[in-house]
This record gives structure tokens, sequence and C-alpha cells, in this order.
């Protein structure tokens, strides 16, 4: 029975790496997931069968109770706030790891028996319960701020970077006093308090618009999580799948640092947007314009590039935006997207809410492949995104964006920006593409003034 | 200390692996693959399942169901939630 497992945790392996494989293309990647979930499901049947299995009451508790309020979760859950729910259960998961590793450590305690694992083994416990709790109560903070529960803005303690890194160095001592003195618990203790901790202390300053690196971040860590649990259990499953989780977010993280221009050490350490500055270009004066004056615009235009950024999110503004751009497409006017990689709150956010609205994702450019073409574009529709199309990034070295690579809309023809007021941007950077002679500012709510630009399109 | 080393072993191909599946997916995936990975992160339900059922103590047994708790929601949620996204994504 023991060999059989084995071989069904072999095919789940096996399912996992194909599923991240097909997740290449949209096209496939529907199927990757389901072949995942097969792999999964294969591991957890296979693992029922373990001999020292004796009782299923508390498993069948524990799977039913999970996967109801995991499938009501999942299928409630509005595509905008897709950034907290992965930040969530990220979170679990990687309370999940911790909990598990404390239990062998406590069977191991009740049966005087700690002292009898290797040091290799102790350390591995410690490792799992340090990295999963981080990754819970990073993510539960993480959770906190995208849904708004908490402010958004960094919040710090006077040292709070000493704070963080006493925390972490007590973690990490905590785990290497345990493995050494062959399972002191007192270790156990200090290092479970100050890993939990660490977590909070850790995403408490990290401010909204760094959120898709710190979300990436704790994915990474929930893959670490569950591997360093893989080593406390000698599964190579766990090692395998976690790892391949780890990897993933660590890239991802890579990805959007670099979209920021920014070290991870910088998104995590520099609490940026902690003051805004009050911006001091004085009284220079923005192009007001009106729905109508945008839709003659618009309508004379041969193609337009909409830039979209987390105020579409907010506005739940996606579904107009679809309509804006069936009714352009009557017109005979092209649209494409231009998409920034830290547009949004997540990884791909932009993505999948103009998925969502039915547009389709041919239609979607990456920043590489759209802007050396925005010189030739006649009108960018920019909604909600500001640092992403700051060109001070650009030009001014004195800019906190300076270097950040940006999307190069003020090099359209011309420039439409939806906004709900003049306020700077997450980063509190003035943004000079609002005051540029070729740029119109239509104030309002995104969603509002995407339908009345859509109902004015059809009147011209 | 063979043991150790075969994990070891294991862990470190899966890094290499990881990483060359990984750098393939294009960025319009970004948010399903955070959100399928995590699931798949949620395989540390295995351990969990071994623990609340062993034959221990009622603290371990705690652990342990809370443990399954919290993966299965992990896992069902994550799954579940990638597909709603990845059913969106359509060509025209």
């Amino acid at each position: 029975m023991e060999s059989l497992i084995q071989v069904a945790y072999l095919f789940a392996s096996i399912a996992f790496i194909i599923a991240i494989k097909l997740l290449n293309s949209p096209s496939t990647a529907r199927l990757g997931n389901l072949i995942g979930a097969l792999g999964m499901l294969g591991g957890i049947v296979a693992t029922l069968f373990y001999k020292s299995i004796i009782r299923y009451e508390w498993i069948l508790i524990g799977l039913v109770l999970g996967s109801l309020v995991g499938a009501w979760l999942a299928l409630k859950v509005k595509m905008t706030a897709m950034p907290q729910m992965v930040a969530l259960l990220n979170g679990f998961g990687g309370a999940a790891s911790a909990l598990v590793a404390s239990a062998e450590a406590a069977k191991e305690l009740l049966t005087n028996t700690l002292s009898f694992l290797s040091a290799f083994s102790l350390t591995t416990i410690g490792l799992s319960i340090v990295i999963g709790s981080v990754t819970f109560t990073g993510s539960l903070i993480a959770f906190a701020k995208l849904q708004e529960l908490i402010s958004g803005r960094p919040f710090l303690l006077p040292a709070h970077h000493y704070q963080s890194l006493l925390l972490f160095l007590l973690s990490l001592g905590a785990t290497a006093y345990f493995s050494l003195t062959k399972g002191e618990i007192a270790g156990m203790y200090v290092l479970s308090i100050a890993s939990f901790l660490l977590g909070f202390w850790i995403t408490l300053p990290i401010g909204g618009a760094d959120m898709p690196v710190i979300v990436a971040f704790l994915n990474s860590l929930s893959g670490l999580a569950a591997a360093a649990t893989g080593f406390v259990l000698n599964n190579y499953l766990l090692i395998i799948a976690g790892t391949l989780v780890g990897a993933s977010g660590l890239i991802l993280t890579q990805i959007m640092s670099r979209a920021m221009n920014r070290s991870l050490w910088n998104v995590l350490f520099g609490a940026v947007g902690a003051e805004v500055s009050s911006g001091g270009s004085g009284d220079r004066t923005v192009r007001s314009t009106t729905a109508e004056d945008v839709a003659l615009m618009l309508s004379y235009a041969k193609e337009v590039v909409i830039v979209p950024g987390y105020g579409m999110a907010v506005a739940q503004a996606q579904h107009a935006v679809k309509k804006l751009v069936d009714a352009l497409s009557e017109k005979g006017v092209e649209t494409r997207f231009a998409i920034h990689p830290v547009a949004g709150r997540m990884p791909g956010h932009m993505n999948v809410l103009l998925a969502e609205a039915d547009i389709p994702y041919e239609k979607l450019y990456e920043m590489e492949r759209i802007n050396p073409d925005f010189p030739q574009v006649d009108v960018a529709l920019v909604i909600g995104a500001n640092d992403v199309v700051n060109p001070a990034a650009r030009k001014d070295q004195n800019s906190p964006l300076y270097g950040m690579p940006i999307l190069d809309v003020d090099k359209a023809k011309t420039v439409v920006v939806l906004k709900r007021s003049m306020n700077p941007g997450f980063a509190g950077v003035e943004n000079e593409l609002f005051y540029q002679p070729n740029t119109y500012m239509l104030f309002g709510d995104a969603r509002k003034s995407l339908e009345s630009l859509t109902q004015a399109l059809k009147e011209v | 200390m063979t043991e150790v080393l075969f994990t070891v072993f294991v862990f470190t191909l899966s890094v290499f692996l990881g990483f060359e599946l990984i750098s393939k997916v294009p960025p319009i995936l970004h948010t399903p693959l955070m959100s399928g990975s995590n699931a798949i992160s949620g395989i540390t339900i295995i351990g969990a399942l071994v623990v609340a059922g062993e034959a221990s103590t009622p603290f371990t047994t705690l652990l342990g169901t809370l443990a399954v708790i919290l993966a299965t929601l992990n896992v069902v949620g994550g799954f579940l939630v990638t597909d709603r996204m990845l059913k969106m994504f359509k060509r025209r």
C-alpha cells in the first residue's frame, strides 16, 4: 500500500507540472488547471489509505467545512476583489503548513522522542513554522489593506524596520537554538511568537501600490512553507509542489519589482507612499473637457489605445469600457489596450477584469509591445491610471518614479485622462502628463464618464 | 543522511524546473497563475490529513483538523476561482 501511495504522489507531481506548463497559453490554461485539481484529488484520496490513519471523523469534518467555505468564497468573490482573495488563500495555505509542522513537533514532544530527531529535522520543523506563520499573518494584513478594512497607507512604528529585523533574527535564532539544543521547547515558543509577529511587521509598512509585489512575495512564501513541511515529513510531493509555487511567486515578485524599478528590499523597507508631497507645481492649469468633446475626438480617430489602471477597478468600470469599445467598433475605430505590469493590485489584475468584461485577449498588449506604437496612436484614453503613465519616470531625475518603465502615453497625438480629481497618484507625485498641451482631462467617476462618453458617441 | 540528501536533491531540481516552467507563462495569465499555484501550495493538506486521522492526543488532532480545514479552503477555493477566471479568457 505504501508504495502505491507513493506512485499516486508521483502522478500528482506530474499533474502539477503539466498544470503550470499548460498555463503558457490562455487556450490551454483551463485544461491545465483541471489537471492540477485532479492531481490534488488523487493525492488526497491516496493519503486517506495511509495505515497510520485510523479514524476519519475529523478528516471528514475538515474536508467538508473547508470545501464549503472555499467554494462559497470562490464563486462569490468579485473579479475586482481577486487580489485580496489570493492574499487570503495564501495565508490559509501558510497557516496549514505551520500547523502541520507544529503537530509533528507536538507528537514527538508528547512521546519524548523530540531529542531523537536529527538537527536537520528540527531545523526544518522550525523553518516550516516560521515561514508558515509569516505567510499567515502577512497575508492577513495584505488582505485587510486590500479589502480596505485598514488604511492602505504604510503604517510605521518608531524604528519600525529595526523591530522587524529583531523579530527576523529572533525567529531564525530561536530555530537554531531549537535545533542545537535537540528540541528545547522554549525555542519553539520563541520562534512561533516572533514569526507570527514578523508577518504583521513586514506588511504593515507596505502601501497600496506596492501590493502586487507583496502579494506575489507571500505567494512565494506559501509555497516555500509547503516545501519546508515536505522536509519535515520527508514527502517529495510536498517538496516538489511547494518549490514550484515558491519559484513562481519569486519570479512574479521579481517581475513586479522590476516594473517599478525597485528592489524587493526597497519595497519591503522603503515605505513608499508614507508621506504625500504636496507637489510644487503651483497654479498651472489643465484642460478640462466634456464627454461630448471626447466623443467627437474619438469618432474621428483611426485608433484608440485604452490604458486601464486601478481606478478602473475601483469604479467597477470594466463593463462600461466594453460598451465603449463596442460603440467605437461600430464607428470603425480600432481599439487596443495597453497593460502595465503593475497596473492594479496584483500581477495580471487588469487582464482578468477586461476578460470578465468579454474583451478578447488579443486586444491586450504588454508594455514592451505597445510602447513603440504610441506616436502613431490618435487618442490614448487613460482610465484611472496615474503613476504608470507619468513621463517624469523617463525625464525627471529628481522624481521618485525616475527609472520606472512606463507606458509612453504622452507620445500619443492626443491624450484623454479619465480621473476622479486632481489628487496625485499613489506615489504622491505630480503627473506632468496632465499638463501637456495635448492632454485633456475628463473629471468624474470612471464608470459614469465612460457611460456618458458611450452615449455621446452614439449621438455623434 | 541519504534521506536528507534525497530531499535536498529533489528540492534543488524542483527549483530549476519551477523557474523554467513559470518563465513561459505570459503576463496576461499572471493572476490565474497566482491563484492556481496557490491552490497547488495547498498540497500541505496531505500532511494535515495524516495528523488529523492518527491515533494521538486531542491537541494534535485539533491542530490537524484546523490544518485540514485551512488547506482544503486553500485547495478548493484556489482551483475553483482559477477556473472561474480562465473561463473568461476568450479569443473573440
